[in-house]
């Protein structure tokens, strides 16, 4: 529940050590847990984050909504303005920073000078056909300015499912060739983890990187998903389960089986064919699709646009993908 | 990003990309006398979600096309649903109606907050001058304009967090801002850029519980999932907890929104008179919404035309004088088509291009550019002789000293974004309750079942954030036969039209100042003042030396 003082917040921000301190910890035992470590981990997660210099990021944009910057904006323990100010230095991302023009492009090339080197982190797909003319930021091209700067990174992160597999514009006909990074970007060496999810669980993003930041490259899955979040079917951990393995389905919106909350598969629920952690890691702290009755559409799998809909009927022969 | 790529001819000053928006947007000017002579906008981006949708089930196109934007997000599924609705003559049952209005009234006001603070805020506020401010007088400042306490604790340690992220010599996301090494254009006294700092920072913890409260009830933000063509299938939020949580919200929103944001809309509008006399546009129209969830009518925004920047004259809107032009459009062909007739043909030139020169298409109404979003709605409210408007608006005036028709400038823009914010925001409260009393009573109707229709037509229409959106579909064989999207910055951000009527956005930017081309920050403010959902990037051609200017900041 919301806290009554309006300052609550902001004194968490850097207020008197103590609650500063405590909230910090509380964080690192919260993210070694949510990364897989176990909570005595939490001083080695504290002291990676609490090195003199923050680690670079570089956010890049494109074919894409902003629903990931988005969701990112929402983090929880830490707060985004927590992981700016305290964890990483945000050194170019379009969406916020104060530069603009001339300015930003001189953000981005200092941050590409760095000598420790930076993380690329890109939001949307990247269109590639007619030598990517579909998308530019000043005139080069998404795709130019992923490579040159992608190709360079200490690591590449996708996020969201767009820049993992292309996304909503790379559903049929895709007419600007969209793809995803390592689709994209394969012949020029860059090999992206993918936090996919449409938008992702922005506590997904903030565990791989402090995955990275503590304990190196996360396992990752097939489809360069890191198992950590990406290991089990939204259907493995849903709380609607139990229904589906008694044959107790809803099979309309508004029939008393909806309203009591019983399996959404017949309605088109794609949870078991969907990796993800949304039923455990939950979205704003407080709900997930299936929880609000709607049915999972598979937004963290590869193609789901095209593969898993239409979405409000059953695909009675699995994924194609 | 690089400049020489985009600036083949050697006379463009190019500004590449404006940030702290949504997308990509290409904006060109050319200066004559510290003043913009022209302008061009256009978006950089073309993704192609109209021809995506043909022949796909109608009730799934409200998932695709709130992709169209993460920011508006579930504005886009609500109005396609409600053009699907429209097609099949569906009304969906009032507890539905009331947690579309709650999602709806949720995401504007966080919108609303998140531009105002996160996204243009940093055109006015210094927050490196913040380091210097005396936090007890700051303290004071904000008791005397605010019903808020005076506690200086809160902003020493809003100062020392600033000090210490400036001191670690990572700016991050505020390296190379317009505001470093002094800039004249930024007027506020350090005290007050201190008050505005914090708000900023405390304006991102709210937008995050706003952020929840819509998940309450859409199942995730951004990109809602429980509204569906038929009404909403959140049974399991229909609790007292829920109805709680959210009012909470709602309640600790409120207390930020009058104590903060409509303070430092008044300070801004004081310390920043000039942003009255420019970024003015003609014509402005909008949509209703949050009709009365019982009758359908009597809604709280409701849809007008004004023309000419006449405040003595409101006209009824009519949904046959909308048209779409691709002249200038990089599509094929140049027919003003009706947006159920629309066709989505990419057509590329070139980047330097100044006859074909957007991936947007630009909307006409009766062939007029209007300009959509909180100030068209406010001003047609005025208009109309709206009580509630006229009499937060006439209040504002009065403080502020300045005279109606100032509205229709930069900082006109942002004063009506706030004014509605404060109108939303003690708006929702009433629909909190009215949920709240159906679900008490028992009600947990919010889903109507429907049969799709093998042929069909309808249209959808909602007030997003930024202006009103418009969806329109056709429908044959049960599926979607056309699916067109007339979005708000179309309207406002597009490219000039068949006849070369510059859009709103290029027409604000005829005459504002431009003294300092390395920091166009005025520029700045009059394109952020539209709240642009496309990312973007200014060109200044300067008449002057005709060359290249290096943006080089500090």
């Amino acid at each position: 529940m919301p806290n009554g003082n309006r300052f609550d917040s902001l004194k968490m921000l850097a207020g008197g050590k103590q609650p500063s301190r405590r909230e910090f910890m509380k964080f690192c035992g919260l993210m070694a847990t949510f990364i897989g470590m176990g909570p005595a981990f939490a001083p080695q997660i504290a002291e990676a984050l609490t090195t003199k210099k923050r680690p670079s990021v570089i956010y890049l944009h494109c074919a894409e909504c902003t629903g990931c910057t988005e969701g990112l904006l929402r983090a929880y323990e830490p707060y985004f303005d927590e992981i700016i100010m305290s964890t990483i230095s945000l050194d170019y991302c379009e969406t916020v920073m104060a530069a603009a023009g001339e300015a930003a492009h001189g953000a981005l090339e200092k941050a590409m000078r760095n000598p420790e080197g930076y993380v690329c982190v890109i939001e949307g797909g990247i269109p590639t056909y007619h030598g990517g003319e579909y998308g530019k930021v000043g005139g080069e091209t998404m795709f130019q300015l992923c490579a040159r700067v992608a190709s360079k990174a200490v690591a590449t992160i996708a996020m969201g499912s767009c820049a993992s597999f292309g996304g909503v514009q790379a559903a049929k006909p895709n007419l600007s060739g969209a793809k995803g990074v390592n689709d994209a970007l394969a012949a020029v060496g860059v090999n992206a983890i993918n936090i996919a999810g449409c938008p992702p669980n922005p506590m997904n993003f903030v565990g791989t990187v402090v995955h990275l930041l503590t304990k190196g490259m996360p396992k990752l899955d097939n489809w360069n998903r890191p198992k950590l979040f990406y290991g089990d079917t939204v259907h493995s951990h849903c709380p609607r389960q139990e229904h589906f393995n008694r044959g107790e389905f809803a099979m309309s919106f508004d029939s008393p089986e909806a309203k009591k909350g019983w399996c959404l598969y017949q309605l088109g629920c794609k949870g078991p064919y969907t990796y993800n952690n949304c039923p455990t890691a939950l979205f704003n702290q407080v709900n997930w699709p299936v929880q609000a009755g709607a049915p999972c559409i598979g937004c963290s799998e590869p193609n789901f646009w095209d593969d898993y809909s239409p979405f409000f009927h059953p695909i009675e022969d699995g994924p194609k993908s | 990003m690089s400049q020489t790529t985009a600036t083949n001819t050697g006379k463009r000053l190019i500004v590449d990309p404006v940030t702290r928006i949504e997308g990509h947007l290409k904006i060109e000017v050319e200066l004559e006398n510290d003043k913009v002579k022209n302008a061009w906008v256009s978006t950089q981006l073309f993704r192609g979600l109209e021809p995506i949708l043909k022949g796909r089930p109608p009730e799934d196109a409200p998932l695709f096309t709130q992709r169209a934007c993460g920011v508006c997000t579930n504005t886009h599924a609500l109005t396609s649903i409600r053009a699907i609705e429209d097609a099949l003559g569906l009304k969906v049952p009032p507890l539905a109606q009331l947690i579309r209005h709650l999602i709806l009234s949720a995401l504007i006001v966080h919108d609303h907050l998140v531009h105002f603070y996160h996204l243009h805020g940093l055109d006015w506020i210094d927050m490196a001058a913040a380091t210097t401010a005396d936090p007890i007088k700051a303290a004071k400042l904000v008791g005397q304009t605010s019903a808020r306490g005076d506690d200086p604790a809160d902003l020493f340690i809003v100062q020392k967090k600033l000090k210490d992220f400036v001191a670690s010599g990572q700016l991050g996301w505020l390296e190379n801002a317009y505001f470093l090494g002094g800039n004249e254009a930024y007027r506020m006294t350090p005290e007050e850029n201190l008050i505005m700092a914090a708000h900023y920072l405390e304006g991102l913890r709210i937008q995050l519980e706003l952020g929840r409260a819509m998940a309450l009830f859409a199942g995730k933000n951004p990109h809602a999932q429980s509204m569906v063509v038929g009404g909403v299938t959140c049974y399991q939020s229909l609790k007292p907890e829920i109805i709680d949580h959210f009012r909470a919200i709602q309640v600790k929103t409120r207390e930020f929104v009058e104590n903060a944001m409509m303070p430092d809309i008044r300070l801004m509008t004081k310390r920043f008179p000039e942003a009255l006399a420019y970024g003015k546009t003609s014509n402005f129209f909008d949509f209703a919404d949050f009709h009365d969830p019982v009758s359908g009518k009597d809604p709280y925004f409701s849809s007008g035309v004004l023309w000419g920047n006449d405040l003595g004259k409101h006209d009824k809107l009519d949904m046959n004088l909308i048209d779409e032009h691709v002249a200038r459009s990089w599509y094929k062909g140049d027919q003003v088509l009706k947006p159920y007739d629309g066709v989505t043909e990419p057509n590329y030139t070139s980047y330097d291009d100044k006859e074909k020169y957007s991936w947007s298409k630009a909307p006409r109404y009766k062939g007029e550019p209007m300009e959509t979003g909180p100030l068209a709605r406010r001003a047609i409210a005025y208009a109309a002789k709206e009580k509630e408007t006229r009499t937060i608006l006439d209040d504002y005036f009065k403080g502020a000293g300045m005279k109606p028709e100032q509205l229709f400038s930069t900082m006109g823009r942002t004063i009506c974004r706030v004014v509605e914010t404060t109108m939303l925001i003690r708006r929702m409260g009433g629909w909190i309750d009215d949920t709240e009393k159906r679900i008490v009573k028992g009600d947990t109707d919010i889903y109507k079942p429907w049969k799709m229709v093998d042929a069909g037509k309808g249209v959808g229409t909602c007030c997003v954030t930024r202006g009103g959106l418009s969806h329109w579909i056709r429908i044959k064989g049960g599926m979607i036969e056309n699916f067109q999207l007339v979005v708000p910055s179309t309207w406002n951000l597009g490219p000039r039209c068949e006849k070369d009527k510059l859009s709103p956005a290029e027409q604000s930017l005829i005459n504002c100042p431009c003294p300092d081309p390395a920091r166009p920050v005025e520029i700045l403010r009059t394109i952020h003042s539209f709240d642009p959902c496309i990312a973007c990037s200014v060109h200044l051609v300067d008449n002057r030396s005709g060359g290249i200017l290096k943006f080089k900041v500090r």
